[in-house]
């Protein structure tokens, strides 16, 4: 190689290479600024729930002279704990029936051979498509006429069912990636099919569903339609509507109103830093939002 | 069927079927033990109170009573011929474009911008804050934007006052014109994210040597996404606009939260509409018409997309 072209190649290389760092600053700058834009609503809820009301009127941007933890206090007192409760109990009993009959109908879709499988397989599948606002009047006076409107069953009933057919798909799919050879050594060690589920098929499943359990944890403790219509008494109430009232009764005490929002939404955004390798799973093999 | 020394082929399945059969206590009807409780939920809570709704549109009945009357297509017309539902489909419309656009378009294209490996260390930190806004409860969000939106003490008016842009300033929720785009924004602030991480993903599964070979054929990053990344995630891309779609005809609380339908009746949706219908004025047999009109547009919409998925289209 002579050494014009080499250095006609070393030029276009650093040209090449600076280019690149170019598009590179440029990209970030654009990042950044598109970041700010969506933290902006962050910094200004977290900068103005620790203000007075009075400092929040005399300037919204500024940051606050002393920290009112008291802001915290208050919106924990004064209605969060109880709807947090509600919240907690409601989230958790929901999880553990979405899991147990979705992975049952899991199992028995993806092992078995019988008559009807695909008609029950699309039944369930439908049920994805319909939305909960077109059973919700229906749903409403069901759920009187069983004499449980304005229970916590209320809920739980409706978001067991209404979240089934998603968890059922999800599990399914990868119950079916898992090789038969162990439970086939189980059935021939004299297991029955149940003991297979418990001891095999479970253990096995243990990812998907706890990316299942999460994404369920995510629609349970942030659904608004049916707590809305389902649940009359505040002390039963969840908190997106607990938040709601909150308001209501908080008029233009504006600081305390904004550390509950910070309150009610801690407990997702911790989860997901832990546990987002699963969350994110279960959220893009599903491909369901809200 | 036999090899070509005579023996017989079996292929996996059937053989391992036949050990399971041979071996293992499973009755005819032990499947059925698994798949119904399951099914019969579903059934009972989805899918009766969908066709309850349906025979609900040609009643008038209310929520204390058990009374029903037959009212025939009353409710439709009454439906069809009310002012407020012009307003309704032009505001769920403009939902679903501005969502198809921002969400869809404009996630998709970070996405890529992600995916471009010129972002280097902080990519996954841009990725993270993202997606925190979908975190976030729609009533949280709803509450933080009505105060952001707020006039005088809000953080977009402060901002404006603060740059020196008081001409700009205005009452968001407060005006029929502004009302309906303020909340469709704050839906585009908390859902774009969302589906750029659903895109990110799916560009993670392209076969490195696609990009390689363009590499070589010395397309540049433009032409690599035109003709590499869009053409290899088309799936995924209609996943995500039917759900894009699907949540824009379904919004409720984004609206409930912030304007309650109002100023007037100018952010009314199906969803608030139906609300409204059912359990401000009780009257259940109109609110079952406007489900129905969301349950046949959600309908055809999924439809559409199974199809597209079916024919390989996509």
């Amino acid at each position: 190689m002579n050494v014009n072209t080499r250095t006609l190649k070393l030029k276009r290389l650093t040209s090449n290479r600076l280019k690149r760092n170019l598009q590179s600053l440029l990209l970030n700058l654009f990042m950044i600024m598109l970041m700010m834009i969506i933290l902006l609503p962050f910094y200004w809820l977290v900068v103005n729930s620790f203000k007075t009301n009075h400092e929040l009127f005399l300037n919204s941007l500024n940051i606050p002279e002393t920290f009112q933890f008291q802001n915290y206090v208050d919106a924990w007192v004064q209605g969060l704990s109880s709807y947090y409760k509600n919240s907690l109990i409601v989230s958790v009993i929901s999880m553990i029936f979405i899991i147990f009959f979705s992975s049952l109908t899991a199992y028995g879709i993806s092992r078995f051979r019988f008559k009807g499988k695909n008609l029950i397989f699309l039944l369930i599948l439908g049920g994805m498509m319909l939305s909960e606002q077109i059973a919700l009047v229906p749903l409403f006076k069901m759920l009187t006429s069983m004499r449980i409107y304005n229970t916590y069953l209320a809920l739980i009933l409706p978001y067991v069912a209404f979240r089934i057919p998603f968890s059922t798909f999800l599990i399914r799919a990868y119950m079916l990636s898992i090789p038969s050879d162990m439970e086939d050594a189980a059935y021939i060690d004299g297991y029955n099919s149940w003991q297979v589920f418990r001891y095999i098929i479970i253990p096995l499943s243990k990812p998907i569903l706890a990316s299942c359990a999460l994404v369920n944890l995510n629609f349970v403790w942030n659904e608004f339609v049916f707590a809305l219509v389902f649940i009359e008494d505040s002390a039963l109430m969840t908190i997106p509507i607990g938040l709601m009232a909150f308001k209501g009764q908080l008029r233009i005490n504006y600081v305390v109103m904004l550390a509950g929002i910070i309150i009610a939404t801690i407990p997702l955004i911790v989860v997901f830093s832990f546990l987002q390798k699963q969350f994110l799973r279960g959220l893009t093999s599903g491909a369901v939002k809200g | 069927m036999t090899d070509r020394y005579g023996w017989p082929v079996y292929s996996v399945q059937p053989c391992l079927i036949r050990v399971r059969e041979t071996y293992m206590k499973v009755r005819r009807t032990t499947p059925y033990f698994y798949v119904l409780p399951g099914l019969l939920l579903v059934f009972m809570i989805v899918y009766v109170p969908v066709f309850s709704n349906l025979i609900y549109s040609f009643f008038r009945l209310s929520s204390y009573s058990k009374e029903m009357s037959f009212v025939g297509l009353k409710n439709y017309v009454a439906l069809f011929t009310d002012p407020v539902l012009l307003i309704i489909i032009k505001n769920n419309i403009l939902y679903v474009v501005i969502s198809l656009v921002v969400q869809v378009g404009f996630g998709t294209f970070l996405a890529i911008l992600l995916e471009s490996g010129l972002s280097g260390k902080a990519n996954g930190v841009y990725r993270n804050v993202l997606f925190t806004p979908a975190l976030m409860s729609l009533t949280a969000v709803g509450l933080l934007w009505q105060f952001i939106y707020t006039p005088k003490i809000g953080l977009l008016n402060s901002l404006l006052r603060f740059l020196g842009l008081e001409s700009l300033q205005h009452v968001w929720l407060g005006e029929s014109g502004l009302a309906m785009l303020s909340i469709i924004g704050m839906s585009q602030w908390q859902f774009t994210g969302y589906i750029t991480i659903l895109m990110v993903v799916a560009i993670q599964k392209i076969p490195e040597e696609y990009f390689e070979a363009s590499r070589m054929a010395g397309a540049n990053a433009f032409q690599r996404a035109i003709y590499i990344t869009l053409p290899s995630v088309k799936e995924q891309l209609l996943v995500c606009s039917i759900i894009t779609m699907i949540g824009a005809f379904k919004v409720f609380t984004e609206v409930y939260v912030t304007t309650g339908g109002g100023p007037g009746n100018s952010t009314h949706v199906l969803g608030t509409y139906l609300y409204q219908q059912a359990f401000l004025y009780d009257d259940l047999g109109m609110a079952a018409a406007v489900g129905m009109i969301l349950l046949i547009v959600t309908l055809t919409i999924s439809l559409i997309q199974l199809k597209m998925a079916r024919t390989g289209e996509v």
